[in-house]
């Protein structure tokens, strides 16, 4: 077993709100300095910048999970992610088919575009994409798992976005593969809280939307390797231990 | 006043739950956000919203709530129909928006 520091929630130059300058080197760049071994790419509703980032940490030792933290119907924020290229394109013809319209305003949300390792935009999303799916958190769970992927419902602390402050709780039926608390919440406190969610495992994840927030919160996995399937397999031995 | 009588009078289309058309309705809640109702809302009420999925009727059971009334001509997904078929607790819909269908029943529950 080794021990491999992993943020797996980091926003990309895609995301409407996320930094111009968070472009697939310059994330690869921070997270080796950093001292990261895994990250995920985690844009809002869309996997189109990941595949690259993903490439660019196969280049520098760097294992990317790829898929987006999507918005469901019920506007909870989850992290859909997934370790091939196969699955991560069939779940963004998912996210396309039920996407409302709704055009992205550039000036208001930010942009919203796609580079390659040159940093040139190579294609621009123009609808907005932190609109909630037509899309249950059920049906996406199902779907994420049918995919072999790994479902996490993000920062479940946080108000607006967050499972608890949405829904109030945690579906019976919803089948996660971890729990993601935000940077700054003491595992105390959502114990407090939430007395049913004593005692779980629970990520953490930095939620970068800029260079410097990259890692600055992480968690560490024992892992026999550095792989997709090494870290989901962790994720759900460790969430009811 | 019972659900039906609230069905009829707004002439609500009945998607499920039908054992429950005799509860009283003792008021109304109008939210989408399934905490705010669990935090507010108070037995015996009818809870329109435009949730569709099967957490609404979890809700609805916690509370005890007599109805719930899906707004815009929403449909309940499957399960959630199941639920309320369990529960006995009627899902009823309407193609009006939530601000019409708020304001009928308010009018209609305190004539």
């Amino acid at each position: 077993m080794k021990s491999y520091r992993a943020d797996l929630h980091i926003h990309s130059l895609l995301s409407p709100c996320g930094s111009l300058d968070m472009s697939p080197a310059r994330i690869i760049r921070e997270a080796k300095e950093r001292k990261i071994d895994i990250i995920a790419v985690a844009d809002h509703n869309s996997t189109r910048q990941a595949g690259l980032i993903k490439k660019l940490g196969q280049e520098t030792g760097i294992t990317v999970l790829t898929g987006a933290e999507v918005n469901t119907r019920e506007e909870v924020h989850c992290l859909c992610l997934f370790g091939d290229e196969e699955a991560t394109r069939i779940f963004q013809e998912f996210l396309d088919a039920r996407l409302p319209e709704e055009e992205n305003d550039v000036v208001i949300f930010g942009d919203q575009v796609v580079v390659d390792k040159d940093e040139q935009i190579v294609y621009t999303e123009d609808r907005l994409l932190i609109s909630a799916l037509r899309a249950g958190i059920k049906e996406i769970e199902t779907l994420v798992h049918k995919l072999n992927g790994i479902f996490i419902p993000a920062h479940i602390d946080r108000p607006y976005s967050g499972i608890l402050d949405r829904l109030g709780f945690i579906p019976e039926n919803l089948e996660y593969d971890a729990l993601e608390l935000s940077y700054r919440m003491p595992e105390t406190e959502i114990c407090g809280q939430h007395p049913e969610l004593c005692g779980k495992y629970f990520l953490r994840s930095s939620d970068a939307h800029y260079p410097k927030d990259i890692g600055r919160a992480t968690t560490t996995f024992e892992l026999e390797e550095n792989s997709f399937e090494a870290v989901r397999a962790y994720l759900r031995s460790k969430l009811n231990q | 006043m019972t659900v039906k009588d609230v069905q009829q009078a707004l002439e609500l289309k009945v998607f499920g739950g039908e054992k429950g058309l005799n509860s009283d309705v003792t008021g109304g809640y109008v939210s989408d956000l399934l905490s705010d109702v669990m935090g507010n809302a108070t037995e015996g009420m009818a809870w329109i919203t435009l949730q569709t999925h099967l957490n609404v009727m979890a809700i609805a059971s916690l509370k005890d709530l007599s109805v719930v009334i899906l707004v815009n001509g929403n449909k309940p997904e499957e399960d959630m129909l199941e639920k309320a078929n369990e529960e006995n607790i009627p899902v009823l819909g309407t193609k009006l928006g939530t601000f019409e269908t708020a304001g009928k029943l308010y009018q209609l529950l305190n004539s």
